[in-house]
């Protein structure tokens, strides 16, 4: 087959619209007699609801209606449910709007809805709504939250904690450990993060009282789901009555795969008051109620022989959950994170716990790259204090413990089965694309003029492209994790191509086309990828986990490919060959006789004629359109090399990221281009974690970082120059070889700098600090090291 | 975020301006707005009237003559930034506010008049011993910088003053430099100091330097000047006046969650000691 446009930058077919204006968000929808909500949210961390005085908002011109908790509970609503259920799990009750008597667990919890005619009288109601509250004491530490005599949230669930998860026998590795020649001991947290999508969450609904069908347009990554769990779990509109659209979406980053409770409440209120309504977050409230990332407290050893191979690991972990579970919650810090935890290595003995804890704080769940990056960030800070230890060479000492190319498929002794790498020839390539050994050199130098130069490395591996099906079950999962797909050839000959995975920024709308020009030799414009609307699309499971490629793609190929098989097999009827005796012509379009181009039928003359049905073989339905769901049969193992440069302002402690090299491993690539941006706008994350942001409560349970003017995210004119690269190891099990590549930088870079960071002071003696590196934590350091 | 209700008109002169707020309880004046805006939409600032400057050709623009350079009120960040009338260390500071975004719609007047101790400018001012021109319904008059600002917020305007033009003296044998050290959020100063020297007989003379970002209101550094003026300029007598901004900046030492106090205390010194250096290479 010839590959014509996969493995090509072809350019965003989506950019156009999205740099002119012209995407279509859900703010952006205006509907007739629509009204608009505003939630009145707790002030408080913790406190129970006495009671709610909505009198003088429900007086206020323009205000329509105002509802509590009680209201929706009454109708039937239920409680968010959560989609990950581990053994032993406690799922903590959470009602979508907090009712009278019952209590606000966190600062942003919602107490009451207001609907109004305008969203300035809708905010000025919910001003005037009073509550009473009884304030209780709060928790806000993952680890504290366990101990006896600490505040507890749900009556139902001692000692805040919802359950308890580990892999693997933990006296076998505690005698591996004491057997030992060294053992690398650390304690880390790896701070709370707030996703803070360019679009804020949105929700619009509108009722048809005539046909009793709900439409729902929402921010959401994964559509399907939600409206599963809408009718499931909390709405009730039964699935065939109930359309979910997420339209362009501006980033998630996980943040908009869960449920949340405005898009329970939108709907309600829409049939309630039978007029189409919008709810819009204000960024403060996306602060206040977008899931949050990370959150971990963790104690890990890590054994070496004396030889300095590896023996055994063992890490122990507090994993903050917020004072609820939120859709997936229990999935992060468990499967995604113990069954990481070899890295590139080979580790013979792993144990992993997590005690998984509620506070009052706003809930953790998935935030890109979801337990994988906690993961990366145990096991490479041990990795390079033991290469320190050792007086080794970073990347030397990572070579010495690599799990080899002919070892794969590799068995990980927590429960991966890696596909395929080759780790030497990534270092390789790493090492001469930041001309290493001139680096080091030059640090060297800097180091005997008294500068605090540091070169970090990290060597990462991802699980990305969730998952098979039955191990997802097995794990606690409540739904499946193949992909659907549609390829529509249409009467004409133009194609649409209907996929279940969701794109918010990716490029799906090209990758997607260039694969199926490629398999059907039909031209980009004459393809349109469609997404994101329950109507229009067979069940999907959306986007997440980097899996758009690897389990999205590979479903886009099985349906091409069986519109590739039925336009043989009509052409070998109407050529009167068989029809092992046809090329398909993918630069032509169209088929032919094998030796006799000039016997050919056009992809015009098939398409049509698969309409038409005059002239088809005897039982063949007419048509040309297939569907195909793919279950992925492992997930794929992109893995990462990233070497960064940084430089410490002595009198300050300000860090500054000088140079950064990332070669990356996500095996076929169908966008170079589309990768980069991952791979790039993910470093950025990345360095962000390093050096800069903290979801920060105090001890009262308030968000101190809860505007941008204190939440520091990344920014363009910090950012050095990121030079990548590839090598390329396919993945032997999708019919693409692709991996997946949209969490792997910021996986790498948060490591790769913490590392940058900690050689820099090592000459100062500092061996560990926690993220973020302000300024002042650095220059801190600095001053007691002195 | 969507602010309370308000009235707004545009006013087509300084004198409508002025007329409108002090016949107004709770008017606010609207310029750059990106103080003020934000301040709205969180419902920090819930004025009834919305008075915007922002069509007052008048107040807009840098120009020089006499030895002096008079600065609009209504100029912007980024026109400051890319200014060769003013004294570098005004186009400096400028060039470090916010983001293109702030600077392109940011004011000057707006920015003094907001007074917010982590602003760069009023630092920048003080050090450069501005004169900020006023209009109100008793006339016009000029308040020196060190005047002005009077705490937290809080500036020496009456009620329905308006901040018409600010005036330094143009930079002509002196150098001048701004170092800032950044809050990664906000972009503001957790610390800044601006200085400007020159240089006669090979001693320092004409020294100036302010401080801002750490206090409640942007302070002058008496005692560094003091511990320099007359001074040669070097590492050693810059590294010994600089370490006297400790008590330049006193008691009242900000700190948050990125800048504790204490070590805005500490590294003082070093910043101080950048800035006076900038400024001397810049004199030399």
């Amino acid at each position: 087959m010839t590959q014509a446009l996969v493995g090509t930058s072809v350019k965003r077919k989506e950019d156009p619209r999205f740099i002119q204006g012209r995407g279509k968000y859900v703010a952006n929808l205006q509907l007739p007699e629509m009204a608009y909500i505003a939630v009145k949210r707790s002030p408080y961390a913790h406190a129970r609801i006495e009671a709610i005085d909505t009198r003088a908002a429900e007086a206020m011109a323009g205000v329509l209606a105002i509802f509590t908790g009680q209201e929706l509970i009454d109708s039937g609503v239920g409680k968010l449910p959560c989609g990950w259920v581990v053994p032993g799990c406690k799922v903590p009750t959470r009602w979508p709007v907090v009712p009278v008597g019952d209590k606000v667990r966190h600062v942003g919890d919602s107490v009451a809805v207001v609907v109004a005619t305008s969203p300035y009288i809708a905010e000025d109601a919910v001003e005037a709504i009073e509550v009473s509250y009884t304030p209780f004491a709060a928790v806000t530490d993952a680890k504290r939250a366990m101990q006896p005599g600490q505040p507890v949230l749900h009556d139902d669930i001692p000692n805040n904690l919802s359950y308890t998860w580990a892999l693997g026998d933990r006296p076998t590795i505690e005698q591996a450990l004491s057997a030992s020649a060294h053992v690398i001991k650390l304690d880390l947290t790896n701070q709370r993060l707030i996703p803070n999508a360019m679009e804020p969450r949105a929700a619009v609904a509108q009722w048809n009282a005539a046909t009793e069908e709900m439409t729902l347009w929402t921010t959401s990554q994964n559509p399907h789901p939600i409206r599963l769990l809408l009718s499931a779990f909390t709405l009730g509109i039964p699935e065939h009555k109930l359309r979910v659209i997420s339209p362009d979406v501006g980033g998630g980053f996980g943040s908009k795969i869960f449920h949340y409770p405005e898009e329970i409440i939108t709907p309600w209120v829409a049939r309630k008051i039978n007029r189409p309504v919008k709810w819009v977050a204000s960024r403060s409230e996306s602060f206040v109620t977008d899931s949050h990332g990370r959150d971990h407290v963790t104690h890990a050893e890590l054994g070496l022989d004396a030889e300095g191979h590896i023996t055994a690991l063992l890490v122990e972990t507090w994993a903050d959950h917020g004072a609820y579970l939120s859709t997936f919650a229990p999935l992060i810090p468990t499967a995604f994170y113990h069954c990481l935890l070899s890295g590139l290595y080979k580790i013979p003995l792993i144990y992993g716990i997590t005690y998984a804890t509620l506070t009052n704080t706003v809930p953790v769940d998935a935030y890109r790259g979801a337990g994988r990056p906690e993961a990366a960030y145990v096991v490479e800070r041990l990795i390079d204090l033991a290469a320190r230890k050792l007086d080794l060479d970073p990347i030397a000492f990572r070579r010495h413990n690599f799990i080899q190319p002919e070892e794969f498929p590799y068995q990980t002794p927590v429960a991966m089965l890696y596909d395929s790498g080759d780790y030497n020839r990534l270092f390789d390539k790493a090492q001469e694309l930041s001309s290493y050994s001139e680096l080091v050199a030059a640090r060297e130098a800097a180091r005997a003029q008294g500068r605090l130069v540091g070169i970090g490395v990290s060597g990462c591996i991802e699980a990305s492209g969730p998952a098979p099906s039955k191990v997802a079950g097995a794990l606690g999962s409540a739904v499946g994790f193949w992909e659907s797909s549609i390829v529509r050839v249409h009467p004409s000959g133009k194609v649409s191509v209907l996929t279940g995975s969701h794109t918010h920024g990716q490029g799906h709308e090209t990758a997607f086309a260039q694969i199926v020009a490629d398999q059907l030799g039909v031209p980009m414009e004459d393809i349109e990828v469609i997404h994101g609307d329950t109507a229009a699309i067979p069940f999907g499971m959306g986007t997440y986990g980097s899996r758009s490629m690897a389990v999205g793609g590979s479903a886009i190929v099985k349906s091409a490919e069986k519109v590739r098989k039925k336009m043989l097999k009509i052409a070998a009827h109407q050529l009167e060959a068989a029809e092992e005796d046809l090329t398909y012509d993918f630069n032509g379009g169209g088929v032919y006789v094998k030796g006799s181009p000039s016997q050919k039928k056009s992809f015009f003359d098939l398409s049509l004629g698969a309409y038409t049905a005059h002239n088809l073989p005897d039982g063949l339905e007419p048509g040309l359109e297939e569907q195909a769901f793919y279950d992925p049969a492992n997930f794929t193992f992109p893995n990462s090399a990233h070497i960064c440069q940084v430089e410490i302002d002595r009198a300050t402690g300000e860090v500054s990221v000088q140079k950064y090299y990332a070669v990356d491993d996500v095996g076929n690539v169908i966008n170079p281009m589309l990768v980069d941006g991952q791979i790039v706008g993910g470093i950025a994350q990345g360095i962000g974690q390093a050096l800069w942001e903290y979801g920060a409560y105090d001890e009262s349970g308030q968000l101190l970082s809860g505007t941008f003017m204190d939440y520091a995210m990344p920014r363009a004119d910090v950012m050095p120059a990121i030079h990548t690269a590839r090598t390329v190891t396919p993945s032997p099990h999708n019919p693409l070889g692709v991996k997946g590549a949209g969490e792997m930088g910021t996986i790498a870079a948060t490591v790769a700098v913490a590392h940058a960071v900690m050689d820099a002071l090592a000459p100062l003696g500092i061996r560990h600090l926690d993220m973020p590196f302000t300024a002042e934590k650095v220059w801190s350091a600095i001053q007691e090291a002195a | 975020m969507y602010p309370s209700k308000f009235d707004y008109v545009r006013a087509q002169s300084v004198e409508e301006a002025v007329e409108r707020t002090s016949s107004h309880s709770n008017a606010k004046l609207l310029a750059g707005g990106h103080s003020l805006i934000p301040a709205l939409k969180l419902r920090l600032a819930q004025p009834d009237l919305l008075v915007d400057l922002g069509r007052i050709a008048a107040l807009k623009g840098i120009s020089r003559h006499n030895g002096t350079v008079s600065v609009g009120a209504l100029t912007t960040h980024a026109t400051c930034a890319a200014s060769d009338d003013l004294p570098k260390v005004w186009s400096e500071a400028a060039g470090l506010i916010g983001d293109p975004q702030v600077r392109n719609r940011g004011t000057v007047g707006g920015n003094i008049a907001h007074a917010d101790p982590a602003s760069d400018l009023p630092t920048v001012l003080i050090a450069l011993g501005a004169q900020i021109h006023v209009q109100g319904t008793a006339g016009s008059r000029a308040i020196p910088a060190d005047e002005f600002f009077v705490d937290l917020f809080t500036t020496s305007l009456e009620e329905g003053e308006i901040i018409t033009r600010v005036e330094v003296p143009a930079e002509s044998n002196q150098g001048s430099a701004y170092t800032k050290v950044f809050n990664p959020a906000s972009r503001y100063a957790i610390l800044g100091v601006a200085a400007q020297v020159a240089i006669a007989g090979g001693v320092c003379r004409q020294l100036r330097v302010a401080a801002g970002g750490s206090t409640p209101k942007a302070i002058r550094a008496h005692h560094v000047e003091a511990a320099l003026q007359g001074q040669p300029l070097n590492d050693t007598t810059i590294q010994h006046a600089a370490a006297a901004i400790a008590e330049d900046l006193g008691e009242e030492v900000i700190g948050d969650m990125y800048a504790s106090a204490a070590y805005r205390r500490s590294i003082a010194a070093q910043i101080a000691a950048r800035a006076l250096s900038a400024a001397a290479a810049r004199a030399r």
